[in-house]
């Protein structure tokens, strides 16, 4: 029974032995003449005589979202671009345009497995390819099919940035339509401001004139049409109060939009006729020229109140302290970082950063200007909630590596984050 | 000739500099050339850049440059007074087109990127930062939501608002008071650069 019984067993594990050392040789034998392959394609890859294999799988597509001057391609390394084998020495990427002549795009080191082809026409058609180095020896790839560049209208990737501006924006729109409509909206007091009537009072009282600087920029910059805002006002009092003013610029730009709204002023003031050309001067565009020449009108003409108000740069103490020492009273403003430390310095009053904004809506209390405050406001108050729970999360999530914070982390960097292409 | 340049350049400077004592026939005199020559240097320059360089060479390749010198023509139109009011036109077209510009720029640079560089753990990635990172990153996070409370204009600075807002413009003048000394070495050095001049290319007095 048991020499039966183990008989067959025998048998069957005899069998299934040679067969597992007839698999175990087999697949020995298939290594052997593998590795013997292997040995046989390094030596040829190695041979200078002989180029690499191209690269494969070459694809151009549109640069997404772009102005039309790009494409992306994309190709998969040669296959003897390997650091051991040493057979690819880099990458060279031609492109070819509607007259056939092939045009080298750029030079890409080893392992390189895509480019993107810049400053390319736009609306035209492209074909491309790429060649792997070796030693001495070259190999191209195909060539792409044709493929033409597009412009899209819209950057989708900046989609965060559109959804705070329409949020911004529809803010701005309701409270100016609540303005509109009447209803009151408040602005908290502005020190500076509150000093500008009795600067223009001290003006008056002492028989000299006003001297107002918007500082050196030119009509691109918002800072120079705030500071043109607040003269609409100022001016207006001028008027009525028949007092000398006088504003030097340093950009004719300037000059022109200056006299516009003095004029406008006078004669919203109902003096049209005491309003002359004169009250605004161009000096010179260059910087320090400019100061020279604003500096000797201080001196000279000794104003009762100087308005420093605009877009200064290393003029803005020179300026500053000139004023000072004519003993004139200064209302600074500028959203310059850099020369608000000087204007706090040395004028009687500064307008920091945004307040010269709100002034120019303070003084004027139109509903449009009045309404983009409030909208401003909301844009803030995002800002400091997004912070906050941003900052609360990221700490969270670095404490307790909890997921939901990570999540909400996650979510504000990628709404405040914007995408560069 | 320049020996003439160089004896010019260091009268006019300490002509400038003589600013200093009080306004004077030198300075008026200094001041006068430095307007006069930098005001002809502009329009010379203005010339060259825009008119011929942006325009005048590149009008063939790209024809919608006439639109802008269509404008600029309009511009000068103030200088015929009857007409003068078309010269309104380009201003207010420079004037909206620099808006629509300035709002993306500063809504990324002044808001975005400043949110985006103020959401971090405040006690490092894997609670790692020294004491002094940490309270450092309490600061500036502390600082810049009172700072930004500042300038919020749609609440009166009262009760609890108004004493964060008293943090955040107290933060804001420190911070001024940095950026002043900053800039007063800054300003120190063109100070140095000018006396360089001075007492070394004029007078030959620095070896």
């Amino acid at each position: 029974m048991i020499a039966r019984r183990s008989t067959p067993d025998s048998g069957t594990c005899g069998s299934l032995r040679i067969s597992t050392f007839c698999l175990f040789l087999l697949l020995g034998v298939a290594a052997q003449l593998s590795a013997q392959e292997g040995a046989v394609d390094t030596t040829t890859r190695s041979n200078p005589q002989i180029p690499p294999a191209p690269v494969t799988s070459l694809i151009a597509e549109d640069f997404n979202y772009d102005d039309g001057e790009n494409i992306m391609l994309t190709w998969v390394p040669s296959i003897d671009d390997q650091p051991a084998i040493g057979g690819v020495t880099g990458y060279q990427v031609f492109q070819i345009r509607n007259d056939g002549v092939p045009e080298k795009l750029a030079d890409l080191l080893p392992g390189a497995n895509s480019f993107r082809a810049q400053d390319l026409q736009i609306d035209s058609t492209y074909r491309f390819y790429v060649v792997a180095l070796a030693d001495g020896v070259s190999s191209e790839s195909i060539r792409t099919a044709p493929i033409r560049t597009e412009r899209e209208w819209i950057d989708w990737n900046l989609w965060n940035l559109m959804l705070i501006t329409l949020i911004i924006g529809g803010a701005i729109i309701v409270f100016i339509e609540t303005a509109k409509r009447g209803k009151k909206l408040f602005v908290r007091k502005i020190a500076g401001l509150e000093a500008v009537d009795e600067a223009i009072g001290r003006a008056t009282e002492m028989g000299r004139p006003i001297l107002y600087i918007p500082g050196i920029q030119d009509m691109d910059d918002v800072q120079t049409l705030a500071a043109l805002t607040i003269l609409g006002r100022v001016a207006e009092h001028v008027a009525t109060y028949d007092i000398k003013i006088r504003m030097p610029v340093s950009r004719s730009l300037v000059m022109t939009a200056a006299r516009e709204t003095i004029k406008a002023s006078y004669q919203a003031a109902g003096r049209p006729d005491a309003y002359s050309e004169d009250m605004v001067s161009y000096v010179t565009d260059e910087q320090f020229g400019y100061v020279a020449a604003v500096s000797g009108i201080m001196v000279r003409e000794k104003p009762a109140t100087v308005f420093l108000l605009g877009a200064f740069m290393a003029e803005s103490l020179i300026l500053a302290e000139t004023g000072n020492s004519v003993g004139a009273i200064q209302i600074a403003g500028t959203a310059r970082p850099a020369q608000l430390p000087f204007f706090v310095a040395a004028c009687d009053f500064t307008l920091i950063g945004e307040e010269l904004f709100a002034a120019s809506a303070y003084l004027s209390g139109e509903p449009r200007a009045l309404g983009s405050l409030k909208g401003q406001d909301v844009g803030k108050a995002i800002a400091m909630v997004a912070v906050v729970l941003g900052m609360a999360a990221v700490t969270l999530y670095s404490l307790t590596e909890g997921g939901a914070f990570k999540s909400v982390a996650d979510w504000l960097h990628t709404m405040f984050t914007i995408a560069s292409d | 000739m320049d020996h003439l340049g160089l004896w010019l350049a260091g009268l006019l400077t300490l002509g400038i500099y003589s600013f200093l004592y009080r306004d004077n026939p030198w300075y008026k005199v200094s001041e006068a050339i430095f307007v006069g020559v930098s005001a002809g240097y502009w329009v010379v320059y203005e010339y060259w850049q825009n008119f011929v360089g942006k325009f005048w060479d590149q009008k063939g390749d790209q024809p919608w440059l006439w639109i802008g010198a269509a404008l600029g023509l309009m511009m000068l139109m103030r200088l015929i007074p009857k007409i003068g009011w078309i010269s309104r036109w380009p201003l207010s077209f420079i004037i909206g087109a620099t808006s629509g510009l300035w709002l993306m720029l500063y809504l990324t640079t002044n808001c975005i990127a400043q949110v985006e560089a103020t959401i971090f753990p405040l006690f490092g990635a894997d609670f790692d930062a020294s004491a002094i990172a940490i309270f450092s990153n309490f600061v500036l996070v502390a600082g810049t939501i009172c700072g930004v409370v500042y300038f919020f204009f749609s609440k009166a600075h009262t009760g609890a608002f108004g004493a964060t807002a008293r943090v955040g413009i107290w933060t804001i003048m420190i911070t001024f008071g940095a950026m002043f000394a900053l800039t007063i070495m800054n300003r120190m050095s063109l100070l140095i650069g000018r006396t360089s001049f001075i007492f070394g290319e004029w007078l030959g007095l620095l070896r």
